[in-house]
């Protein structure tokens, strides 16, 4: 149900039973998200330590259960039993809130990330405005715990953690606003119905310049998740742990879940944005699927999930192989690369959604104009060019940092 | 049942946006001051919300919590943990007089604009989702301002890279 006509129901209902009806459906998603998010992250500290040992030729965690698949549940149970400490000279209640505003404002998210069809707390017409408003609380949360601390290490962390999100929040939202100029709607439903047919429906090859808009927010949402090789605002080798150095015990834990759960919100993003959301991209499964409404949200969800799952572990993928950039590189790949190339793909998005192709709802499948030929032609030289002339772009301002970094030095 | 629910959490969000921005002013340590002012910018948010402007409601959380607010507690942290920051020296009475009467003629000025106003008393019965109409607002009726304000808004943008450059040549000579 649309997020209004459900309150404005609500309040047109003076019957006595519709607040509890109301707490009721709100808990039952509450608990069922709660369960989600702790399972997925239960998994994916499991998988995070396997994917890293054989990347590096270890086998990882092998003696909890069958190939250490219950480790994280025995570490869940030794985080649970540790001593709470709160350091000498903290700032108690903000060190006690900051641990929470950063879950929520993961967590807060799920309200519109669609499952399913069906499977979708609100179905908001602002999806993803929503999603980008509410992402700066988790930063809040960080710069609360790494002030809270009252330890520098802390502080040094949250004030790159506050940079790094602030900064990648930019080309993030730039390529938001290119999907919605593409897909023609701000509702994530609305999103994925846009990609129904086969695979080459799907935002990301809907035209020429969305690869690179998908690669551009991709690498927007690591850095928004401070994972490798933007992982700076917990850089262990120059700030112990960053801002949750002087967490332990529980509180800790909540940090790790958050971490974890917005790895899997971003990835579920980009499916929903990009990889065609709960449609398997074979269009005859896809018809046949639909005609059941609960067959219809199982695959769904189990095609959601797996693809996001897919692209949390390329995130782990990523993690491991690539090391840590310096935070001058980061600045300058944040603003001097990745919001040109984000702000030319927005145009050439715009300006082809012009010429060759109608917002999506606004024509039947049949018309839908998946590449014709003119228009690939032109898409090829546009991609083309525009690589070409990324690659030259790139490259002489490689070379302009360099001498601007020896300049520094010198002085 | 249905008229106290919703009054039920309007004064819930109006006691809760009043009293934080209260604490504003009270708190001593210059950190609070800003999770206060979340409280409070959130409460705001949380009225615009309730009132059915969806979008006006979210744009809030964006700018001013996402953006502002960060960009406050940027400030602080950079800033050092000064004595005079975290408790306020009680300054002049003639400075005193100068905020009182500042502060009381934007009071009058703005009760007298909110009272001129005649406000809907209540919400819309209906709320629908406003985005669709703002965007065509915008981009027919009320595009001229809209651009206008556009290019203010580059001309700050490069006023403010403009004075922020680094002076690497200046140094050097």
């Amino acid at each position: 149900m649309e997020f209004f006509t459900f309150v404005g129901w609500l309040l047109d209902n003076p019957d006595a039973g519709f607040l509890p009806k109301f707490i009721g459906v709100a808990a039952a998603w509450a608990v069922g998200i709660t369960v989600f998010v702790s399972v997925a992250a239960l998994f994916f500290v499991w998988l995070e330590r396997k994917v890293s040992a054989h990347i590096q030729c270890r086998l990882g965690p092998m003696e909890v259960g069958p190939h250490g698949v219950l480790q994280t549940l025995a570490d869940g149970l030794k985080l649970l039993a540790k001593e709470d400490i709160i350091p000498e000279g903290a700032d108690r209640f903000l060190f006690a809130l900051a641990p929470i505003l950063a879950f929520a404002g993961t967590f807060v998210s799920f309200a519109v990330l669609p499952f399913g069809p069906d499977l979708v707390i609100a179905d908001l017409d602002l999806g993803i405005f929503f999603l980008a408003a509410v992402g700066s609380l988790e930063a809040i949360g960080v710069i609360a715990a790494g002030w809270a601390s009252n330890n520098k290490w802390s502080l040094f962390g949250s004030v790159r953690a506050a940079t790094q999100v602030v900064s990648y929040e930019i080309p993030m939202g730039i390529a938001f606003v290119t999907v919605a100029v593409v897909a023609g709607t701000l509702s994530l439903n609305g999103m994925v119905e846009s990609q129904n047919g086969m695979f080459w429906n799907w935002l990301v090859f809907r035209n020429p310049f969305m690869p690179i808009v998908f690669i551009s927010y991709y690498i927007a949402s690591l850095a928004e998740c401070k994972r490798a090789p933007f992982d700076l605002p917990e850089a262990e080798s120059e700030l112990v742990s960053g801002f949750h150095t002087e967490y332990s015990g529980m509180r800790f834990g909540i940090f790790f879940i958050a971490e974890y759960a917005a790895m899997y919100v971003v990835s579920a993003l980009a499916v929903v944005m990009f990889l065609g959301g709960w449609y398997t991209g074979i269009a005859p499964v896809d018809a046949w699927v639909a005609k059941s409404a609960l067959l219809a949200n199982l695959v769904g969800a189990i095609v959601l999930i797996t693809k996001s799952f897919a692209l949390v572990f390329l995130q782990m993928w990523l993690r491991w192989t690539l090391p840590r950039i310096r935070l001058d590189q980061m600045m300058y790949l944040c603003l001097k690369v990745m919001v040109p190339i984000g702000m030319v793909c927005l145009i050439g998005a715009a300006l082809w959604q012009g010429i060759a192709g109608v917002p999506a709802d606004l024509m039947g499948d049949s018309q839908r104009p998946a590449f014709p030929v003119v228009g690939s032609i032109s898409g090829l030289v546009c991609f083309l060019v525009a690589t070409v002339g990324g690659w030259i772009w790139v490259r002489g301002a490689i070379r302009g940092t360099k001498s601007y970094q020896l300049a520094n030095y010198k002085s | 049942m249905n008229i106290d629910f919703e009054i039920i959490v309007f004064y819930a969000l109006a006691a809760t946006g009043v009293v934080s921005g209260a604490m504003v002013l009270i708190a001593r340590d210059v950190v609070r001051v800003a999770f206060w002012l979340l409280s409070s910018l959130s409460a705001v948010a949380g009225l615009y919300l309730h009132l059915g402007a969806d979008f006006l409601g979210l744009t809030q959380v964006l700018v001013y919590i996402g953006g502002i607010l960060v960009l406050i507690l940027f400030g602080i942290m950079m800033t050092q943990r000064d004595p005079g920051l975290v408790k306020l020296e009680r300054k002049s009475t003639r400075s005193m007089a100068t905020g009182v009467g500042v502060s009381l003629v934007l009071f009058l000025v703005l009760a007298s604009v909110i009272n001129s106003v005649g406000w809907a008393s209540r919400r819309p019965a209906s709320a629908t989702p406003t985005t669709q109409d703002l965007g065509t607002a915008l981009l027919t009726d009320y595009v001229l301002p809209f651009e206008l304000i556009s290019v203010l808004l580059l001309v700050v943008l490069c006023g403010a890279a403009y004075l922020a450059r680094r002076r690497v040549e200046q140094s050097h000579a």
